[in-house]
């Protein structure tokens, strides 16, 4: 399958290690991904703001951008939610945009969406051998509704140990500019999430989204856990020849 | 909406930062709402067209909403007819002059309260007293409230922030002043603080010739008011008083019982966590010889015909004030119900106060920017407020009205640099340039993020670059 890749602007900026990584996985499984360099940003940041026009714009460039294409990964459980989600509201009722996006969002996707729905494989044949703990974040459980897709993905990998976390749900504090703008209570539901990972054991704690494992990874570093942070693609790409970088 | 109680508060994030560092605030807090969430988590799972009825609760509410003139005039003729005495207030200043003339027009200079948000909305216990009335709070928690001169911070559990002892402190020191004594050796036991506040109650109940309510739900089609609650105190105010004076927000209202059957199960589920409501008494007009022989309904607006204009916003009239949201909420459970600076804290008060109250207080700008949008709220409400999406509305609202200019500076030029895939690539270039000058703890605005947390390192390489770089590798037959 031919698979356009929205990279997201937070991972083509910060992340490119995930980028790069979902590529080498989907083309190890046969694929082919695209990468349309006309594309910046979902808006997500704006919209989520107040900043409506600007969002509007961007949700513009996106429709333009990959309205043609028969698969869209966002490596970003928010950014797809986004898109699907709140496209729909950005548009006036019967707007081109609105009827442009409509007829995209079923064409969205997570990675594990559609490694699982679309490509139907739970076994990617990666090889991780470390202690892994989950986290739903708040737009692949409650939005997208991912359920257990990500914790099959990692169950099927070889060597991987799978520890549950505490209090899963629950939001990390990130919510793009809360962090800044509520810096305080974002500070605490990040250490109270830090804590409860930190509890598993787990070497590595994994999500779907870097911008929530920036807010954790950001949050365990500074207490000197010792924990990795990793986004999903990044072990589901790993192998024994190419392992992940921790 | 009134808010004199709250006038000169700080901004939101300012009081959450004041609370986020009260240890004992915040183990009080994680404590209750954990323990109601859990409780309602299992008594909902039980019921497997749940989903079902939250979508009725929510149609029933809206379809009411929309007609909300007819029903209202309904209600109206049905109360009249049923011997009671129908009031129309624009706003709370109004509704309070109109509950103290019913009270001084009985001569009375006490009145005993059902727990009601209505008219903590409209600070009616302190237009009273301005009146020499004096409003007896006869609710648990809203009494420990009363009693230790405080706000309430949570709709359900307004004392949600006082543990036991400190209850039992409150009591010890400030029952005397109000009425009965708490007993020289009251403990933090639970029951016993439950008996003092009895006896203390209990001759209030008796001496009260007039009762004060609010109501959950109002049926238009028989007169009927609704009110659940869970100690028996409400029925006793609702029952001994001769005079009896429920102020009722307009959007309470349901057309039929048939309607109302729908929101006896999602409420309990949804406030206590409870199969079913242990209080729920019902009224219509005046029974001769049972119950009070005088009874005023004194209908609310203050506010709502304006929220009810706005079509995204509209959808928090449906609210039946359960605060499931409140207690999902992880910022609520951090921040308190104080540091929303309103009788509505939490999720719900993040987009209804603003609405009622307009945006132009620092404070209320600052509300709908109290959430993270993890959309835990709108999961567990009973008539699916999607609260995320108002709080987004509102702060387009906020964005649209004056002030904030450099966080619309930079909003502007991201804005910029991301309409075109050539100038973020620039500035993506510039970022990695300058990589190995970024600082661990950075100054200014940026010091609200590094503060508690690091900051990723910038890499040498964007994707797209790379992208690029593996290209043109290709094109030449040579490897990645
Ligand atoms: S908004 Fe929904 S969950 Fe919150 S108090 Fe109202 S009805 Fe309950």
């Amino acid at each position: 399958m031919r698979v356009a890749l929205f990279v997201t602007c937070l991972n083509d900026t910060l992340f490119p290690r995930t980028g790069r990584a979902v590529v080498r996985l989907l083309e190890r499984l046969g694929h082919e991904v695209v990468f349309p360099e006309a594309q910046t940003c979902c808006g997500q940041m704006h919209y989520n703001t107040g900043y409506r026009r600007e969002a509007q714009k961007l949700a513009v460039r996106f429709v333009r951008t990959f309205g043609d294409a028969d698969a869209v990964l966002a490596p970003s459980g928010s950014c797809a939610a986004m898109v699907r989600d709140n496209y729909r509201r950005l548009g006036a009722p019967g707007s081109r945009l609105a009827e442009e996006a409509a007829a995209l969002a079923p064409r969205v996707y997570d990675l594990s969406e559609l490694l699982v729905d679309v490509l139907g494989v739970t076994d990617v044949g990666a090889y991780f051998p470390h202690r892994v703990t989950y986290h739903p974040t708040c737009h692949g459980l409650r939005l997208l509704k991912l359920g257990d897709r990500p914790t099959r993905l990692l169950s099927a990998v070889r060597g991987l140990d799978l520890a549950e976390l505490d209090g899963a749900a629950e939001c990390c504090g990130f919510g793009g500019t809360f962090a800044m703008k509520n810096e305080a209570v974002s500070a605490a539901m990040g250490s109270d999430k830090a804590r409860h990972v930190a509890a598993t054991g787990a070497e590595v704690l994994c999500a779907v989204d870097n911008s929530c494992l920036m807010h954790i990874g950001g949050t365990l570093d500074r207490s000197r856990s010792g924990v990795a942070v990793l986004h999903l693609a990044e072990i589901l790409a790993s192998t024994e020849q190419e392992p992940a970088r921790l | 909406m009134s808010d004199s109680a709250f006038l000169g508060m700080p901004a939101f994030p300012a009081a959450a930062r004041a609370a986020t560092g009260d240890a004992q605030l915040r183990h009080n807090l994680r404590k209750a709402t954990h323990t109601i969430r859990d409780k309602r988590a299992s008594v909902v799972g039980e019921l497997d067209d749940w989903p079902v009825l939250r979508a009725a609760g929510a149609a029933i509410k809206d379809r009411t909403l929309r007609h909300l003139d007819t029903y209202l005039v309904r209600l109206e003729e049905s109360v009249r007819a049923a011997g009671g005495t129908v009031h129309w207030a624009a706003d709370a200043a109004e509704a309070n002059r109109i509950v103290t003339g019913l009270v001084q027009a009985t001569g009375e200079t006490e009145v005993v309260k059902v727990k009601s948000m209505a008219t903590q909305e409209i600070e009616l216990n302190e237009a009273l007293a301005e009146a020499g009335i004096t409003a007896f709070e006869t609710d648990l928690a809203e009494l420990i409230v009363q009693l230790g001169d405080d706000h309430p911070s949570h709709i359900l559990v307004p004392a949600i922030h006082r543990n036991r002892a400190e209850i039992r402190e409150i009591f010890l020191r400030t029952m005397r002043d109000w009425g009965v004594p708490a007993p020289d050796d009251l403990t933090d036991d639970p029951r016993a603080l439950a008996e003092a506040a009895r006896v203390h109650l209990r001759e209030k109940f008796l001496r009260a010739k007039v009762g004060v309510s609010g109501a959950n739900f109002a049926v238009a089609d028989t007169g009927t008011m609704v009110v659940l609650e869970s100690e028996g105190n409400g029925r006793m105010c609702l029952t001994l008083p001769e005079t009896l004076i429920s102020v009722v927000g307009i959007e309470k209202i349901v057309p039929t019982w048939s309607d109302l059957e729908v929101f006896l199960q999602l409420l309990p589920r949804s406030s206590t966590g409870e199969r079913m409501n242990p209080y729920t008494s019902t009224w219509t007009g005046v029974t001769p010889g049972d119950g009070p022989q005088d009874f005023h309904l004194v209908l609310l607006d203050n506010g709502r015909t304006d929220v009810l204009a706005d079509t995204v916003g509209r959808q928090a009239l449906r609210c039946i004030r359960c605060s499931a949201c409140l207690n999902i909420c992880p910022v609520y459970e951090r921040a308190g119900g104080h540091a929303y600076g309103s009788v509505y804290p939490g999720p719900i008060g993040a987009i209804l106060t603003p609405q009622l109250r307009g945006t132009s207080s620092e404070l209320d700008a600052s509300l709908p920017y109290a959430s993270s949008l993890c959309g835990a709220c709108y999961e567990v409400c009973p008539v699916a407020i999607d609260i995320p999406e108002v709080l987004v509305h509102l702060r387009e609202q906020v964005v649209d009205g004056p002030g904030h200019r450099a966080e619309k500076a930079a909003m502007a030029a991201a804005g910029w640099v991301l309409d075109d895939e050539k100038r973020l690539g620039a500035a993506q270039r510039a970022a990695s340039g300058a990589r190995g000058l970024v600082p661990h703890t950075l100054p200014g605005p940026g010091s609200a993020w590094t503060d508690t947390r690091d900051v990723p390192e910038i890499p040498a390489e964007s994707f797209r670059q790379w992208w690029r770089r593996r290209n043109k590798g290709r094109d030449k037959g040579g490897a990645e």
